[in-house]
């Protein structure tokens, strides 16, 4: 077995009510690496054949929860969640930082594929001694944080009946659905610790289709042994010692961007994207800092950039509101986005957000979608029981509860915002594209909170519309954060993006090589390793189904909003260019060796030993 | 940990009476002249657990790859965590020495006891209703 892997993954048939265990060969693991690669392999094996009539709500769709090959090992750990998606009918790789990821290993598995549906509401324990599912019917539908002190709970009880000689246990790891995930809001999220979630491509959805509120893993062993143990030895201190010397992201997370990025580079979502720009100082990382932080560095396992602190409202309205800094994305999701100028409101809406279960970044971007169109008087007060107006965070409030239990219009907007635009169009006898130009998403997966109108960020014209993750703002296509090596890196070795950017590329893949023992470098991830993975994902993708395929290059685009002219800000009147947006789709496609509607061509399946997926994509060519 | 934050190092605070030492059935268990901080002989060590509860704290535990008891030993008297806390900038533990300083009277706590008031002070009297 090559080093970092703990050699197994836990099978479990829910249908069934069975466990067992199940290895992959070498060259599988050299080829797909772990995390985002070997979930999407996973998922063209067992459903491929089949890819397009599977609902992802179904029982036949797979659950997976991995790690890779570096979790626990690289600073950063981190849970790769991943299946069928609801929202995009494709493979979307999504991360959260927990400590499951660190007590999965230690109990001896790489993680868990979850098949079928369970007859009622379940759990599933891991530990190194046996595995088993458990009933959860207690805490079906319950908010996180009851969720998390019953299983703790239940938890330790069970482990200390099991070992009662050891002393105290420390809390397992643990990774469940919310409310929302409870009643199948397809954009929901899988929740780790209270405050953290893996958020895009909706699998608390999954996991509620599933009957499965959560999974616990408990591990006393040791982390699985490395290949070259001197050696990362050594590059694990050199990569301390660069992470310790961030101090920005140490001090603030990123939670100094708030005001920054809305003032500076003017690509802040501001009521659901009509604006860009704002000068609200208030809603940045200095004034949170001083006002809200009550634990200003807080880290999971073997983290040394340190970007979390908790924020706790201690008095007024909001009293007892418990929320993880809010980074960047939720000041902006659940604060402009919203129309929420106030830091305070911004906490409480982060805090209800997670409370619930719902994705920070998906779940508030159909909230502000639904706001924008009672704006525009397309919903009425009747619809929601309540008047949904900007910048009201009690508002705000119900209607994300609305989401969550499925309630009067929430129903339709459980949907998540693409397919909810299109109902309600039905609803209220208008054409699809009158509602779908306030939809701001790609392939159905909402955007993350950096706009490309302003060019000033990160993103650019191209990042989200040829991206296989969609609207995901951690693996976009720009150079430099590309997705040929960035992110689907971190993603397939599964470990936390702010631990990589800022250390050297080469000392990364150093790093790699050292734990696995494979012949990995930058160059072979950037032209084999990496492209197949997006190449898989991408044929997936294309295949599509059931209730949405997304036609090639046509749907590779942004969101009509992306192509109004910014209205106020120092970018006034900027917006992104349609010609340059397909020029760059171009020469994207053109790098991974897709052809020009961006449907991998036979050589380059030949290429990446992907020829089963040639028959699909030929037909798909043809046709 | 039902709130996010709350946790707590785990650590033997060497109590005046040492109730772990005399709870040993087999003497494993003794106190280093120097440090103060006791010594668990792995070789005579039975796994009975009594000093796990002998313990006013809970501290010590059944290691997982040897099974046999684990106290902190001070790593005689240069502990290894005060040197990475301080490299890493967050100075959280510092080393004191015995009768010259007043902190080790004022945090010798359970660790269970510091966790609920550390949530009250994070959190106010949401933190109260901590496990």
């Amino acid at each position: 077995m090559p080093g970092g892997y703990a050699g197994k993954l836990l099978d479990v048939d829910l249908s069934k009510g069975k466990v067992k265990d199940i290895t992959f060969d070498a060259e599988t693991l050299e080829a797909y690496f772990g995390g985002r690669g070997l979930a999407t392999k996973i998922l063209w094996d067992r459903l491929g054949k089949r890819w397009a009539e599977i609902d992802a709500l179904s029982s036949e769709n797979l659950f997976l929860a991995l790690t890779g090959p570096m979790t626990a090992i690289y600073p950063g750990a981190r849970i790769m969640c991943s299946g069928k998606s609801p929202l995009s009918n494709g493979v979307v790789g999504s991360t959260a930082s927990t400590e499951f990821a660190s007590e999965i290993k230690m109990a001896g598995y790489d993680g868990v594929i979850v098949s079928g549906k369970a007859p009622e509401p379940s759990y599933i324990l891991v530990t190194e001694d046996s595995s088993e599912i458990r009933s959860a019917k207690g805490i079906w539908g319950k908010t996180g944080e009851e969720t998390i002190i019953a299983l703790n709970r239940e938890v330790t009880a069970e482990l200390t009946k099991r070992k009662p000689a050891i002393g105290l246990w420390k809390e397992p790891g643990i990774i469940y659905s919310g409310p929302a995930g409870d009643s199948m809001v397809k954009n929901a999220a899988v929740m780790t610790k209270l405050v953290h979630a893996c958020g895009y491509g909706g699998y608390g959805a999954v996991m509620g289709s599933k009957n499965l509120k959560a999974i616990v893993a408990k591990g006393r062993g040791k982390l699985p042994a490395v290949s070259a143990p001197e050696a990362t030895k050594l590059l694990w201190k050199r990569t301390h010692e660069i992470l310790i010397s961030q101090t920005r992201m140490r001090r603030w997370g990123t939670g100094y961007a708030g005001y920054a990025t809305g003032y500076e580079t003017s690509s802040e979502p501001v009521r659901n994207w009509q604006e860009e720009w704002h000068d609200e100082k208030g809603i940045g990382g200095p004034h949170f800092e001083t006002r809200y932080w009550v634990k200003k560095k807080w880290a999971d396992f073997n983290c040394t950039t340190n970007c979390m602190k908790v924020s706790c409202i201690k008095s007024g309205r909001f009293k007892g509101d418990i929320t993880d800094m809010p980074d960047y994305e939720l000041e902006a999701y659940c604060g402009t986005n919203l129309g929420i100028f106030d830091a305070e409101g911004a906490v409480h809406i982060s805090a209800v957000i997670d409370n619930l279960g719902h994705s920070g970044i998906n779940g508030p971007n159909t909230m502000a979608f639904a706001a924008e169109l009672y704006q525009r008087g397309i919903l009425v007060e009747k619809d929601f029981g309540f008047k949904p107006v900007w910048g009201d965070a009690e508002a705000m409030e119900k209607l994300a509860w609305l989401i969550a239990k499925r309630e009067k219009v929430g129903d339709t907007l459980a949907e998540g915002t693409y397919r909810a635009a299109i109902k309600i169009a039905k609803m209220k006898g208008k054409k699809p594209e009158e509602l779908l130009k306030y939809a701001v998403h790609v392939k159905g997966v909402e955007i993350g909170a950096h706009g490309t109108r302003s060019d000033a960020d990160y993103t650019h014209d191209a990042s989200y519309a040829a991206s296989v993750q969609g609207g995901d703002h951690t693996s976009t296509i720009t150079d430099g954060y590309s997705e040929m090596s960035g992110a689907v890196f971190t993603d397939s070795a599964v470990f936390c993006n702010f631990c990589f950017f800022s250390v050297p590329q080469p000392l990364v893949f150093d790093y790699a090589k050292a734990v696995t023992g494979f012949p990995i470098t930058q160059d072979s991830w950037r032209k084999v390793t990496g492209p197949r993975i997006v190449t898989l994902q991408k044929v997936l993708l294309l295949l599509g189904g059931p209730d949405k395929t997304w036609e090639p290059i046509k749907d590779d685009d942004n969101p009509p909003r992306y192509y109004e002219p910014l209205p106020n800000g120092p970018y006034k009147g900027k917006f992104t260019d349609k010609a340059k947006v397909d020029d760059k789709v171009q020469k994207y496609f053109e790098t991974l060796g897709w052809d020009t509607r961006g449907i991998p061509t036979k050589e380059t399946l030949k290429r990446l030993s992907l020829t089963d997926c040639e028959p699909a994509m030929k037909k798909l060519r043809e046709g | 940990m039902p709130f996010p934050g709350v946790e707590v190092p785990h650590l033997c605070t060497q109590c005046k009476d040492y109730p772990c030492v005399a709870s040993c059935p087999v003497d494993a268990l003794s106190v280093d002249k120097v440090t103060t901080a006791v010594i668990v002989d792995k070789e005579k060590c039975i796994s009975c657990s009594k000093c796990i509860r002998a313990c006013p704290g809970n501290v010590p535990f059944l290691h997982p790859g040897d099974n046999k008891a684990t106290i902190c030993n001070l790593c005689n008297g240069d502990p290894e965590c005060v040197k990475v806390c301080t490299e890493a900038g967050y100075n959280a533990l510092t080393l004191t020495q015995e009768g010259t300083n007043v902190n080790k009277r004022l945090f010798s706590r359970p660790p269970i006891e510091v966790a609920k008031d550390l949530a009250v002070f994070f959190f106010g009297e949401k933190g109260k209703e901590v496990i």
